[in-house]
């Protein structure tokens, strides 16, 4: 048996790395179908699964993908598929399914340019709003954006934690210049938790499916043949799981399906502050655009200027309460993206007028000019004289 | 949409008589959305009779489903079921068979469902010969969304989406499953309960990508609109005109309104199944340790 945690320090890139998060998470299932730039993790994966007991499979497209690791998740296994925009736009479809019907599960999309085949090698993060509303409905979303190999691994580690524990296909948001560079990667058995499934503490006859805990989250979910003779729909439904359609039913499981993840927002979400407590204007940014954004925040320090930065390594919840209270005592945001202006959308939201916000948008190709986010953060400190 | 019936019997009534496959059924849903006279529940019972046969239990067998009135198939029987997306029921029963590959997962879908929005994932299914089986019930057209015509609809046949008549060449189901590789591949009607229920028995215990064609009445929108009549009038016309050719070449399976409609076993050939391959061709060749989900496939 190969190891499924593969213990040591490695020079990996972020895709290898996300693999390797996912196996060491207990992954048993990887499902997806070959786009650039996330093929290394299919590859990658499709050598290491075999050697720890579990099956690769590549799908005949992303829709059948995401629909084979849904089946996979109920059948009892952690499961994981990775795909980069055209065939995320593809996922959309099993992504609600996923939704509505609480299946844990992981979708990394190392994002690359769009939209439509637009720059299959080159980076963009212009996903991010899809990963929020992408597919038709409400519901609650989680997404984390790592900004390294060693944060992917990481990140795709908890993903899986955070699906199980939430019950909904989490997302990873990479990009292309994380997925492809390579960098130390260090992976310490002792540091990796592993959220393993919640069976059902009840037995067949007492069990319902979608009753909800105290936290929202339905309580325990039985696989293929545990004897629970589960329904499992993708029509609204009520807490058997038996198909009901009108509006109480509806109101009762959307308006939970979101709230299960606003509820818990406070231990779901993760941010890395630099350099905030004195700051005057904060960048607020994430995944590769964090680590140019760092330069601009170095060369503004070296002018005198107060700034700091707000990394998001969770998207989406997004952590509105941090920003909001932010938002109180600086001048101003800066929001360096790799689109032309997505997650500012959220920061000026939040921020209601009580500070600048300022975007930096980018339409994708490579990553920003620091002298640009530079530029923006002087404009800022000009608009408050 | 179906629609109900006004002589359905109510729930009252049906409170004394009770139903023999009761074990396989969820007594709290019924009764059924479908309309009288459609073939849905004799296919669903034919269903429950071959697991009765085989002494199946939720332990053995699992049902996935896509949508539309067939799709709805899985939310009545008493079994681990899961209702998906659109065409895509194949392609979650595949992540499913994988990893529980001790137990047999049954589609049961449409034609629609399953030959125009799913059709990839049948044919791929069926060429990497996925241990599944998939029963479609093929009504010649898209019943739950009010009769649009389909990949099954025989040409000249009208749909609300063909009011002039269907000019579009059909699938020739048979001809299609075994040319994807399906390692058995029967046509019956639904008049024909008793040999659909042994085609049912036949592919369940085949391991491997197994497939029946269930021809079936939908009198509420393509009979009507074809004049064909009630459902007995389009089981008659069944009756009349089906021939059985076991083993007869698929290619000559094509339907066509007026003429013969072949039915029978067309197929029923052995072959390695994805895991079986898999272990023989990765597990073992490399010598890793069997995966504890690739227990011995029934
Ligand atoms: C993506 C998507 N497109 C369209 C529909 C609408 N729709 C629901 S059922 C159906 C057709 C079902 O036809 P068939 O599979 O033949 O099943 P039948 O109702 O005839 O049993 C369609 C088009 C849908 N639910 N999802
Ligand atoms: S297939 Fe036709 S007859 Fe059967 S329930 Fe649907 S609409 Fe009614
Ligand atoms: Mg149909």
């Amino acid at each position: 048996m190969g190891k499924r945690i593969l213990a040591g320090t490695h020079f990996m890139n972020g895709d290898e790395a996300c693999a390797e998060g996912a196996i060491a998470a207990g992954c048993t299932l990887f499902a997806g179908y070959p786009i650039t730039p996330q093929s290394e993790i299919a590859e990658h994966i499709s050598v290491r699964l075999p050697e720890v007991g579990g099956v690769f499979i590549q799908m005949e497209d992303e829709i059948s993908s995401l629909a084979a690791v849904l089946g996979g998740a109920w059948g009892g296994a952690k499961a994981m598929t990775a795909t980069s925009g055209p065939g995320f736009s593809l996922m959309m479809e099993n992504l609600g399914l996923g939704m509505m019907t609480e299946t844990p599960c992981v979708l990394i999309n190392i994002q690359r340019g769009g939209p439509s085949t637009g720059l299959p090698t080159l980076v963009g993060q212009a996903d991010m709003m899809q990963a929020r509303w992408g597919s038709h409905g409400d519901y609650g979303v989680i997404a984390l954006v790592p900004s390294s190999p060693q944060e992917s691994f990481e990140l795709t580690v908890h993903a899986f934690n955070l699906a199980e524990t939430y019950r909904l296909p989490v997302l990873v948001m990479s990009d292309e210049v994380v997925g492809h560079m390579y960098e130390r990667v260090d992976i310490d058995p002792d540091k990796i938790e592993v959220v393993e499934r919640k069976k059902p503490s009840l037995p067949p006859g007492e069990f319902q499916l979608y009753k909800p805990g105290p936290n929202l989250v339905p309580e325990g979910m039985p696989s293929f043949g545990d004897g629970y003779k589960v329904h499992v729909t993708g029509l609204t439904h009520d807490e058997r799981g038996y198909p009901v359609l009108n509006a109480e039913t509806q109101h009762q499981l959307v308006v939970r399906l979101k709230e299960k993840i606003a509820a818990n927002s406070d231990d779901i979400i993760r941010v890395e502050e630099t350099a905030t407590e004195d700051a005057d204007v904060i960048i607020v940014t994430y995944g590769i655009s964090a680590r140019t954004s760092l330069g601009a925040l170095n060369l503004a320090r070296d002018k005198g200027l107060k700034v700091g930065m707000l990394r998001l390594i969770t998207v989406w919840p997004f952590p509105e309460a941090i920003v909001k209270s932010m938002a109180q005592r600086v001048t101003g945001f800066v929001v360096p993206e790799i689109n032309l202006g997505q997650i500012v959308l959220e920061v000026d939201r939040v921020v209601r007028g009580d500070a600048v916000v300022r975007s930096v948008p980018h339409a994708g190709g490579d990553i920003h000019d620091p002298a640009v986010i530079l530029e923006a953060i002087e404009e800022v400190f000009a608009h408050a004289g | 949409m179906p629609v109900k019936s006004k002589s359905l019997p109510t729930p009252e009534l049906l409170n004394d008589a009770r139903h023999p496959m009761e074990k396989y059924l969820r007594m709290d849903r019924l009764p059924h959305i479908w309309c009288s006279g459609c073939g849905l529940g004799t296919t669903l019972s034919c269903f429950t009779y071959a697991l009765d046969e085989m002494h199946w239990t939720d332990a053995d067998v699992g049902v996935v489903s896509g949508i539309g009135c067939t799709g709805r198939a899985a939310g009545y029987l008493n079994l681990d079921s899961y209702h998906t997306t659109h065409g895509r029921a194949i392609a979650f029963a595949t992540g499913l068979a994988v990893v529980r590959p001790e137990k047999k997962v049954v589609v049961i879908s449409g034609d629609g469902d399953l030959f125009a929005i799913g059709g990839n994932h049948f044919i791929h299914a069926a060429r990497r010969n996925v241990n599944m089986t998939v029963l479609c019930v093929n009504n010649f057209n898209y019943g739950m969304t009010g009769g649009q015509f389909g990949p099954t609809t025989p040409i000249g046949q009208k749909g609300t989406t063909a009011p002039y008549g269907n000019f579009e060449n059909p699938f020739n189901l048979p001809y299609l499953a075994a040319s994807c590789g399906a390692v058995y591949v029967a046509r019956w009607t639904s008049l024909d309960a008793r040999r659909v229920k042994e085609a049912m028995i036949e592919a369940l215990k085949r391991p491997g990508f197994s497939f029946v064609e269930i021809i079936s009445p939908c009198p509420t929108n393509y009979g009507r609109r074809n004049k064909i009549g009630d459902g007995l009038d389009e089981l008659r016309y069944y009756q009349e005109n089906t021939v059985i050719r076991h083993g007869s070449d698929p290619r000559h399976a094509g339907i066509h309104p007026g003429k013969e409609i072949v039915v029978g076993c067309f197929v029923d050939e052995p072959r390695p199944t994805y895991l079986d391959l898999y272990n023989e061709l990765v597990v073992e060749k490399n010598q890793f340790e069997k995966p504890s989900t690739l227990k011995k496939e029934i």
